[in-house]
């Protein structure tokens, strides 16, 4: 649909030649594909207007630093204003109170409160240490406590014994009493879904305030939410006074604008992130990375701290060690595959890439998934040692006894070989090319890659690892800024340290 | 009363956004002349009720195009703009229809698709007690196999709507207890068997996967089914719809739309953008809680309701 806005931009731009300044008319050009971007990406309008006209006044005439293109410099300067706009920093959960600190979710149907109150119990359970107790005030959705009960035992925290005759103010006097009696440190109250009109249930979720005093009110949000997104968080900051909020599915596809428009509705930070169904998977909010990824500048934060949990940094140096000097057998091979499935897989690891969105599309419709990427490591555990090391050893017969051995054919054992070879070759020529060309050329389909557009569905630590380089060459100005990379190119940048706050 | 009144009360806010935006343009233009300024107006009033921005222009142009005569008033800017939509939407109001079932083999197998928390397992508790009204005999499946308590959900609106609800264990299979299902709905002379899904994000391939079999697995049991596959959309969603319309389209071979949650301040204009690009029928929308608040999708009234003018 839309294309990356970091390709619009520089289009853009392409017609200028270099300039000490950004010119108004520069600018405007830019900020058209800016809003448009924005838009796409769900931010609401009025938001996305305010935000336009500030970031207009800080860009006209701001120099244009010399090893930088324009386009690069408006990046910099909307992304900093995004940041700005998300809150700057992580904003942990206050709990730091007389127990039991008391959080309170609110949210629309479907917003995810009910899980996500599951997430937070383990979370505040295994990285805080607390002692946690959920409690449902949910009594409209069918088996809505039921759902609340089996997500406390999942994460092993404690449970608001249920009744059918009161209402979700009594409930909420006998959680705060039963945490208060046994000891706990958190009591998280998960309310019904409402809708921000029902002006019953905005006077239940006030009455419910009241009582509970929360110290947290916590509003959760779909990351899929459009334009409504400001309206939304506008009724329920005026009627309870959210003080943060919670983005769920953050682990779909969506842009995620929502979080832009909430946030600046609101005042208030989002604070967690639900970023899959399993129960661990709630993360603290990081405002870079959303504002990479509002831009569809490519989750590269993520990527390079997925990378670095994953590989061992000795693993990652004799990669390094070995590539540099040219040599790069099957073993390598395997073990990128290796990296790749505990990245996330294909997948996962590609959404993480900038500009890579349609490409992950091609991929996902040409077949490469993660089942040919296990099936590949079995052809390679196939061979015998020798055979991964000197690949020219692999003639007719062995190849036969190969696919035999891992239960493929003898074509996708040519084929895999085929792949190695094309990746041993791309070795050599690392560095030649620019990292994010040869990204494509290998992922794009042409290329004599005999029609499978992933050539086997392999984004190498070494392609990773070209496209630090290359997001590092064209990268953000005014260092530390945007760069995730730090100082290091090549591929320790894979096993690098991994970028902290 | 019937769902006129419902659904413009459900868009009343959406309306209201779009109306107010266009009571901004109080001035009237001189004789079938209207400016750019005001067409601006109208483009970012659709774009706030999640148009997106490529239909929103391109409504825009329209208005701008057309050869306006006489006096153009909010009130005729309003209806024109109504005009518009309804053309892009009157190609997908569809009713959901039944094919008169003879012997065995016509069961009517519906599925129910969609990310996480659209609203499948409630969309299909009201389906059941419609059709349950229509004197069908309708049994569910809950293939939702995944969520906590998702079973007990739709158990729920089992005994509610009378209606028997086929299940497993938590973490089972979901295909085979979709194989199951069939067996069990067919056995019960049943004519409908409503198959609530688990909801899952596009973008997880593992999962679409699991989608997909659950389809085979019903395929070989009754090989035109499911006649309805059907994505359920909550009406809050943004732009984010396109790509899960997609997606779902080519796991589940999509048949038809409904249209969630639009009770609340959610504009549901994603609905035009997804009609311009699909052209599927969307067969019903949500607008309330209440069994009854599933209705029939039509595209001239919920056309007026969201520029904020009375269906009559």
């Amino acid at each position: 649909m839309f294309d990356n806005l970091k390709d619009k931009l520089q289009s853009v731009f392409s017609t200028l030649g270099k300039r000490g300044a950004l010119s108004e008319s520069d600018v405007d050009n830019a900020l058209r594909e800016v809003r448009l971007a924005l838009l796409e990406a769900d931010v609401a309008l009025p938001v996305v207007k305010s935000f336009i006209a500030s970031i207009r006044d800080k860009a006209v005439g701001a120099t244009v630093l010399k090893s930088v293109r324009p386009d690069q410099q408006v990046i910099k300067i909307v992304h900093d204003g995004l940041m700005e706009m998300l809150g700057g920093e992580a904003s942990p959960l206050k709990l730091d109170v007389t127990p039991p600190a008391v959080i309170l979710m609110a949210g629309l149907q479907g917003s995810g409160k009910t899980t996500t109150a599951g997430k937070l119990a383990l979370h505040l359970q295994q990285k805080h240490k607390k002692k946690v107790m959920l409690a449902s005030l949910d009594l409209s959705r069918p088996a809505a406590r039921e759902q609340l009960r089996a997500l406390a035992d999942q994460a092993e925290a404690g449970i608001l014994p249920e009744s059918d005759t009161e209402t979700p103010v009594q409930l909420t006097k006998r959680a705060m009493q039963a945490a208060h009696l046994q000891g706990f440190d958190v009591l998280i109250l998960d309310t019904a879904g409402r809708l921000s009109i029902d002006e019953a249930m905005m006077a239940e979720l006030r009455d419910i305030k009241a009582v509970a005093t929360p110290d947290e009110i916590l509003l959760v949000a779909d990351s899929l939410t459009g334009q409504d997104a400001v309206t939304t968080a506008d009724a329920f900051n005026n009627a309870v006074g959210v003080s943060g909020i919670v983005l769920t599915r953050l682990d779909g596809d969506a842009r995620g604008g929502a979080a832009l428009s909430m946030a600046q509705t609101t005042g208030c930070p989002v604070k967690l992130v639900g970023v899959g169904e399993k129960l661990d998977a709630l993360e603290a909010f990081d405002p870079e990375r959303m504002a990479g990824r509002i831009l569809d500048m490519g989750d590269v934060v993520a990527l390079v701290e997925k990378a670095a949990e994953a590989i061992e940094e000795e693993e990652a140096m004799r990669m390094a060690e070995r590539m540099a000097s040219g040599k790069f057998d099957m073993n390598d091979f395997l073990s990128q595959i290796r990296q790749l499935q505990k990245m996330g897989g294909l997948g996962g690891l590609l959404g993480m890439l900038p500009g890579l969105g349609k490409l992950q599309k091609q991929i996902a419709a040409a077949g490469v998934d993660d089942a040919m990427v296990k099936r590949q490591e079995a052809i390679i555990l196939s061979m015998t040692k020798k055979e991964r090391v000197q690949v020219g050893l692999l003639n007719a017969s062995r190849r036969k006894r190969i696919a035999a051995g891992s239960g493929t054919s003898v074509q996708d054992v040519n084929k895999l070989v085929k792949q190695y070879q094309d990746m041993a070759r791309m070795m050599k020529k690392m560095g030649t090319k620019s990292g994010a060309a040869a990204m494509k050329a290998m992922l794009g389909g042409g290329g004599g890659m005999g029609g499978n557009p992933m050539g086997g569905g392999m984004p190498s630590a070494e392609q990773v690892s070209q496209l630090q380089q290359q997001m590092q060459k064209s990268g953000m100005p005014g260092g530390g800024g945007f760069n995730p990379f730090g100082k290091g190119g090549g591929l320790p940048g894979l096993g690098g340290p991994p970028r902290k706050k | 009363m019937s769902w006129l009144k419902k659904l413009t009360a459900g868009l009343k806010k959406s309306s209201d956004k779009v109306s107010s935006s266009l009571s901004g343009i109080s001035r009237l233009f001189g004789k079938g002349r209207i400016d750019a300024a005001s067409i601006e107006e109208i483009e970012e009033a659709l774009i706030l009720a999640d148009l997106g921005v490529s239909v929103a222009s391109e409504i825009a142009e329209g208005l701008r195009a057309r050869n306006w005569q006489g006096e153009v008033t909010p009130d005729v800017l309003r209806e024109a703009l109504a005009e518009q939509l309804t053309d892009i939407l009157l190609p997908v109001e569809k009713p959901l229809t039944f094919k008169q079932a003879e012997g065995e083999n016509d069961l009517h197998v519906i599925l129910l698709v969609g990310v996480n928390g659209s609203g499948k397992t409630t969309t299909a508790g009201k389906l059941a007690a419609r059709f349950q009204a229509q004197g069908r005999h309708v049994v569910m499946a809950a293939a939702d196999t995944f969520r906590a308590a998702a079973i007990e959900q739709l158990s729920g609106w089992g005994a509610r709507t009378d209606t028997k609800v086929i299940s497993g264990e938590r973490g089972g299979d979901a295909a085979a207890l979709a194989f199951r299902a069939i067996d069990e709905a067919r056995a019960d002379k049943a004519d409908v068997l409503i198959i609530d899904t688990a909801g899952r994000l596009q973008n997880r391939a593992e999962l679409m996967e699991e989608l997909a079999k659950i389809i085979r697995v019903i395929k070989k049991q009754i090989p035109e089914a499911p006649q309805d596959s059907l994505i359920v959309l909550d009406g809050t969603v943004g732009q984010n719809a396109i790509a899960q319309m997609k997606a779902f389209q080519q796991t589940a071979d999509l048949t038809g739309m409904v249209i969630t949650k639009l009770d609340g301040t959610a504009k549901g204009g994603i609905v035009v953008a997804l009609a311009r690009e699909f052209g599927l029928p969307v067969h019903m929308v949500g607008v309330g809680e209440s069994a009854e608040d599933l209705q029939d999708f039509t595209a001239r009234d919920f056309a007026h309701a969201l520029v904020g003018l009375n269906p009559e």
